[in-house]
């Protein structure tokens, strides 16, 4: 299972004017895993995601996808990596329907008319693939969906591409038990389709739900990168806080010399 | 029997709710009928859709501005400037009709862009840069003119005749126009984005749509639609004047919302907009037709304005 990651990032710094956000970070993520990513606000978790997506530039680092070192300067050129982000926010417009929503930008055309018909059986086959049964019709407004189906209609969005890297933002945010158990059994569901999965979330019970490997950023380090099963929820609480738990973690944290 | 009441009644009132400004024309229709003779003659129809159908294509142009949450307020500036172009070169400048009118309608393209280069790169709110818009076009066709009417070459003003004698050219330049708009926004990548963006533009923009080029051709199709409007509107006045079609913006913002749709964006539809422009010519037909004043027909067509968005939002409040 542990094989090469599909996704490796080395040593990664980026900082706004003087402020370093991120210092010398690493992160992996493996095809058929859920890597968590924790730490608490302002530890550079959304920075650290928009480096990988593309938003922002990295100032230094490495960046390897499937194994070739990679040059990642917009959201475009990630997406034709095959990374795609599904934001906290969840970027959907309310007053389209979801197939129109999950081809939003990226619209299939025929000539110079879009091609409905195409798109609507892509949407069907994407959802259908992901065993999602819950919304009546792929023509509903997604006004009229619950915050479990828009966040599920985000997700859709983000594999309709047949891409290989989904990060997820706060999935489970603002969502109630039932949905947020809806929500992370697709999380599984997309890993075990063998794609790489990058859940961000401040939710441990989540994190300890379903992920394989839990990466812990603190203050912009990475504190560690450890295996779900190797660790108990006090220790990632403890990682979290303070950046190391007995052996795990940064060792010097408050000096902050590193 | 029973039955078949009871799958009527449910499909009359969906067509209702779906369409209350079509609803709203039946009944103003079928009112007017009954308090005038002429209202129904097929010579005060076609006049009504004479009298529409400017107001109609600025409208069209507007609805995708609104649509995209924005606001065109140049469109009736616009139009005059575009039909004093058009006059003044084929005239004064001796351009053949066909190319003076080509120069026209670029003319209202450029002014669309114009608009849209102070919104997306200027960051200044539509309101502002389209009422700026609307002073320099309007001044522009003035100093263009002098200040007085331009008589329109003959062959342009025949786009004012009718076609075997009944069908007027301005009603069937309203429906093409009417057709390309429904074609944009329900067919092409252009209208899904123009949605997309006055329903969430963050959204728009993280999913790759680009915004602001977007935009650019969202108020260009404006810009060429007020143009359209001027040259019809000329052509039936048979003279191109720079003082032509000015407060037509707020008749066509009218229209637009009558029509359905929401100032804030993400809602609209052409044809949604056409209904709100005959409801307004209508009106004023029918209270003409009635003898009502001048003055008081203002003051009904406020109201009427008001009322449509009022029963619009207490509909969508109790559906929801």
């Amino acid at each position: 299972m542990s094989s090469q990651p599909v996704l490796e990032i080395r040593g990664l710094d980026k900082s706004f004017g003087p402020v370093q956000v991120l210092h010398h970070v690493d992160l992996t993520a493996h095809a058929g895993e859920v890597t968590a990513l924790v730490g608490d606000n302002g530890a550079g978790k959304s920075t650290l995601v928009k480096c990988i997506g593309g938003t922002y530039t990295a100032d230094a680092g490495e960046y390897v996808f499937d194994g070739r070192p990679v040059h990642i300067t917009s959201p475009r050129d990630a997406a034709d990596l095959g990374i795609e982000i599904v934001y906290q926010d969840l970027a959907l417009c309310d007053n389209l329907d979801i197939v129109q929503n999950m081809f939003l930008g990226r619209e299939k055309r025929s000539g110079l008319v879009l091609d409905e018909a195409t798109m609507e059986e892509m949407a069907a086959k994407t959802l259908d693939g992901l065993s999602v049964r819950t919304v009546k019709s792929i023509r509903q407004l997604v006004s009229s969906l619950s915050g479990g189906q828009r966040q599920t209609v985000a997700i859709a969005k983000a594999v309709l591409w047949n891409s290989k890297v989904v990060i997820l933002d706060e999935p489970t945010a603002a969502l109630g038990v039932a949905q947020t158990a809806q929500v992370l059994e697709l999380v599984r569901r997309l890993a075990d389709n063998g794609l790489a999965v990058i859940l961000i979330s401040h939710n441990l019970n989540d994190v300890f739900a379903v992920s394989d490997r839990i990466s812990a950023l603190y203050l912009g380090r990475m504190a560690a990168q450890v295996k779900t099963s190797d660790v108990t929820h006090a220790q990632v609480v403890e990682l979290i806080t303070s950046g190391r738990s007995g052996e795990l973690g940064l060792q010097n944290v408050n000096g902050v010399t590193a | 029997m029973s039955t078949d009441v009871l799958t009527r009644r449910p499909a009359v009132r969906g067509l209702l709710a779906e369409n209350g400004p079509l609803a709203a024309l039946v009944a103003l229709a079928v009112v007017l009928s009954l308090l005038s003779g002429d209202f129904l003659s097929v010579t005060n129809l076609l006049n009504v859709g004479v009298q529409a159908a400017v107001t109609a294509i600025l409208a069209f142009g507007s609805t995708f501005v609104i649509i995209t949450g924005g606001i065109d307020l140049s469109v009736g500036a616009v139009a005059a400037l575009s039909a004093i172009v058009l006059a003044w070169t084929s005239t004064s400048a001796g351009v053949p009709w066909p190319v003076a009118t080509l120069v026209a309608l670029v003319a209202g393209l450029a002014c669309g862009l114009v608009n849209a280069a102070l919104i997306t790169y200027g960051k200044l709110p539509p309101f502002i840069a389209t009422l700026a818009m609307l002073g320099v076009a309007r001044g522009l066709a003035l100093v263009v003119s002098q200040g007085s009417p331009i008589a329109m070459p003959d062959a342009v003003s025949h786009l004012g005749d009718t076609i075997g004698g009944y069908l007027p050219v301005p009603v069937l330049v309203m429906i093409i126009m009417g057709v390309i708009t429904a074609v944009v926004l329900n067919r092409t990548y252009p209208g899904r984005a123009m949605y997309a963006i006055g329903g969430n533009e963050e959204a728009a923009r993280l999913s790759g749509i680009k915004v602001n080029r977007q935009k650019l051709i969202t108020y260009a199709l404006s810009g060429a639609f007020a143009a359209t409007a001027g040259v019809v509107l000329a052509s039936r006045l048979a003279s191109a004047q720079p003082q032509a079609a000015s407060g037509y913006e707020l008749d066509a913002i009218a229209a637009v919302v009558i029509g359905g749709a929401s100032l804030s964006g993400g809602k609209g539809r052409a044809l949604g907009t056409l209904v709100g422009a005959l409801i307004l010519a209508v009106l004023r037909n029918g209270l003409n037709l009635l003898s009502v004043s001048a003055f008081w027909q203002q003051v009904v067509i406020g109201v009427v304005i008001a009322l449509a968005v009022l029963i619009d939002t207490l509909r969508r409040r109790g559906s929801a």
